[in-house]
């Protein structure tokens, strides 16, 4: 019962912003929602399943360009371009997962980061030129809030993308604790005893790379719509680096991790910024590593232990 | 009650009125002490190396705060970075427009990036001035009125070739080449912008390459081919020395034009052999910091006692720095003609209208002009030409403005 009032008081306090943020201070809130639905997304396959991805930032991409064309090209509202993105992304996840997941470990992390690499040329290529706009890519309009709600552009943006995002989460973690998600965690730790038990391995690692790209192509398409543009060197190599360094801080095999990695990806490196003109770079591997001493298995281990100190759970240990 | 507090609202707003521009202009990030300019540049990231440019821009302002600032005004000057990465320039740039308040957006740096914020600047009527890409499209007066570029644009350089071969060989016959994207197709445009219906005429041969391509020799050939004595190679560092090498084994001696994007030692001519490239013709606008013949220029050696006095570590032969110091003079001319009227519509008014302004690190006779009708400061350009060692300045400035 205290589990759902949490949940529940994190919402509201996720809908706060909306009375007193200003619009650049929700507009970087959608950020983090965005960014913690694309590292949901990364979290499944590589924390629950095994499977370690550098390349998501291509779904990503491939979500917001999605958007981007359906928005521009054929004048789709915002909203009605997440399924359609949903749909591609977990379809192009599928195709790339079936190849490349019979490589396991380090070889399937090369694959995906060279699918990383390779994406931005791509979206470059002149085949595309006429829907992708080529490298000066797609700038696509706000939405305003419908239904007449008073509610400027950035705080309905906002709504929108909480929303989704609350779906997006409530969806995983019912995956992973069922039947499916115990199987995700079988083939990562004991693919032998799995395989004995009747899991097709091949099969639900394929399946599994799919949803994440799907959840991550989601986040790409609302990105899109918050950023209001996209383009080819947007959605480079750095991009997936961007989602796997979330990931890590976060916290591997988690639900709650996520989101902690999109705050962590989305305020540490303005928060170098101010502290070094000279080398944020080096300030933010500084930050990166402090982080990662103070809380190895990443922030949702902390939230582990004092989730396990708390007195409705004490009895249980 | 209710029109005691509406006489006394109108009166707390009617004080300030001497501070306030007449009629409905916004005032926004001006006190009587401060003015805030707002920047994003890549400290960070793939294209750290353009972060020299910011360290000049804050190096800049703190020498003009330290004498005085700009008509009794100090400049707040907030640069942030953005990675190279177009939606952290959005969220940098409404950080500053939204948190900081700033009057204006200067030298934004990059083409995605600047086309990320274009249209919220446009919509916020923000002025963003003399962003850092050499796009044709930010001249665009009549659909982004709130936005400007600096340096000649790709057409004006494309104007600059086309002039000179029209000036000193009439009856060339031409072989293009350009990248097929945004920045090479300016440049046929800028060509025809001159030649117009001769541009058939001189035109022998237009072809163009990926950035994809692994190589450009089979280009290389059949534009030799084509029999043209004349080449204009729009190309990106990599291609230009594959250009240039194959230009040479083929025995082909063309009149070679270089856009100025690829006009480096180090990275094209020397790769592709010194001796390969003698006679390759570019242009340029900027004097170089490490071209002896500025050694003793007087506009460079102001330029060299403000790098000494503020910026005593930095590389001298980085024209990154040069860059800032030219831009920020400009900014500093805009903001000195506003006067004491600095709303977001004078800014922009002012920066519309500079008349024959000249900055001591461009090369002689590129003088700035701009009207509400020419958003395009720069529109003069300078032939060099590779001489084995160095680029070397020939002939005179070739105006395109008229």
């Amino acid at each position: 019962m205290p589990r759902i009032a949490i949940i529940l008081g994190c919402i509201a306090l996720a809908v706060l912003p909306l009375l007193g943020a200003s619009g650049y201070q929700l507009f970087q809130l959608t950020l983090v929602v965005t960014y913690a639905v694309a590292i949901l997304g990364l979290n499944l396959v590589t924390g629950y399943n095994g499977q370690v991805s550098l390349g998501h930032g291509a779904f990503y991409a491939v979500g917001a360009y999605t958007t981007a064309i359906l928005m521009d090209k054929f004048a789709v509202p915002y909203w009605a371009t997440l399924p359609v993105a949903a749909v591609i992304c977990a379809v192009f996840g599928f195709l790339i997962g079936l190849p490349a997941l019979r490589l396991g470990g380090l070889y399937l992390a090369l694959t995906t980061f060279a699918l990383s690499v390779a994406v931005p040329q791509l979206l470059k290529y002149k085949l595309f030129d006429d829907y992708t706009g080529g490298v000066q890519g797609i700038v696509i309009d706000k939405p305003d809030a419908p239904f007449g709600l008073a509610l400027n552009s950035d705080q309905w943006v906002y709504l929108f993308t909480l929303a989704v995002g609350i779906v997006c989460f409530v969806l995983i973690a019912n995956l992973v604790k069922g039947r499916i998600g115990r199987a995700m965690i079988a083939i990562r730790d004991q693919p032998l005893a799995a395989e004995a038990m009747g899991i097709d391995i091949a099969m639900l690692k394929t399946y599994t790379f799919a949803v994440s790209a799907m959840i991550t192509g989601i986040a790409g398409s609302l990105g899109a719509v918050a950023v209001q543009f996209v383009a080819p060197d947007a959605f480079g190599a750095p991009l997936s680096l961007t989602f796997f360094v979330g990931f890590v801080v976060g916290g591997g095999a988690s639900i709650v991790g996520p989101i902690f990695g999109a705050i962590f990806v989305e305020f540490i490196p303005n928060i170098a910024d101010q502290i070094s003109k000279a080398a944020p770079g080096a300030v933010y591997g500084v930050l990166l590593i402090a982080l990662m001493f103070v809380a190895p298995g990443g922030c949702a281990s902390i939230v582990r232990k004092l989730a396990a100190r708390m007195p409705w759970n004490r009895k249980t240990t | 009650m209710q029109r005691r507090t509406l006489l006394t609202a109108a009166a707390a707003l009617t004080a300030p009125a001497i501070f306030r521009p007449a009629k409905a202009e916004t005032l926004v990030g001006v006190t009587k002490t401060e003015i805030k300019i707002g920047h994003t540049v890549p400290y960070s990231g793939p294209a750290s190396a353009y972060g020299a440019i910011g360290k000049g821009h804050v190096a800049f302002w703190n020498m003009i705060n330290a004498q005085g600032g700009v008509n009794g005004r100090k400049v707040n000057f907030i640069t942030l970075d953005d990675g190279y990465v177009p939606s952290k320039t959005v969220e940098q740039t409404r950080r500053m427009v939204e948190q900081d308040e700033v009057a204006c957006i200067f030298n934004s740096l990059g083409t995605p990036a600047i086309s990320a914020i274009q249209k919220y600047l446009h919509s916020k009527k923000v002025p963003c001035l003399f962003v850092a890409t050499g796009a044709d499209k930010w001249g665009d007066y009549e659909h982004f009125p709130w936005m400007m570029g600096w340096a000649p644009s790709y057409q004006t350089e494309a104007q600059v070739y086309a002039k000179h071969i029209a000036m000193t060989k009439p009856d060339a016959k031409v072989a293009v080449l350009y990248q097929n994207d945004d920045f090479g197709k300016d440049y046929p445009i800028g060509l025809k912008a001159v030649w117009g219906d001769k541009y058939s005429k001189f035109v022998v041969k237009e072809l163009t390459y990926e950035v994809t391509d692994a190589t450009i020799d089979s280009q290389a050939s059949s534009l030799r081919d084509s029999g043209a004595d004349t080449l204009i190679s729009v190309c990106t560092p990599k291609f230009a020395a594959q250009m240039i090498r194959k230009v040479a084994d083929l025995n082909w001696k063309p009149l070679h034009y270089l856009s100025n994007v690829s006009a480096s030692a180090g990275s094209v001519i020397n790769p592709a052999g010194a001796e390969k490239a003698l006679g390759i013709i570019t242009s340029s606008y900027g004097k170089d910091p490490t071209d002896p013949m500025w050694a003793d220029d007087p506009g460079m050696n102001q330029w060299r006692a403000f790098m000494k006095a503020h910026l005593p570590d930095a590389d001298l032969a980085d024209s990154g720095y040069v860059f800032s110091y030219g831009v920020c003079l400009t900014l500093l001319q805009v903001l000195k003609q506003c006067g004491d009227n600095l709303s977001r519509e004078n800014i922009m008014r002012q920066a519309a209208n500079l008349k024959d302004v000249i900055i001591p690190t461009l090369i002689p006779g590129i003088i700035l002009n701009t009207s509400p009708t020419n958003y395009h400061p720069m529109r003069q350009m300078h032939l060099t030409r590779w001489t084995g060692k160095s680029f070397t300045l020939f002939g005179d400035i070739i105006d395109t403005s008229h």
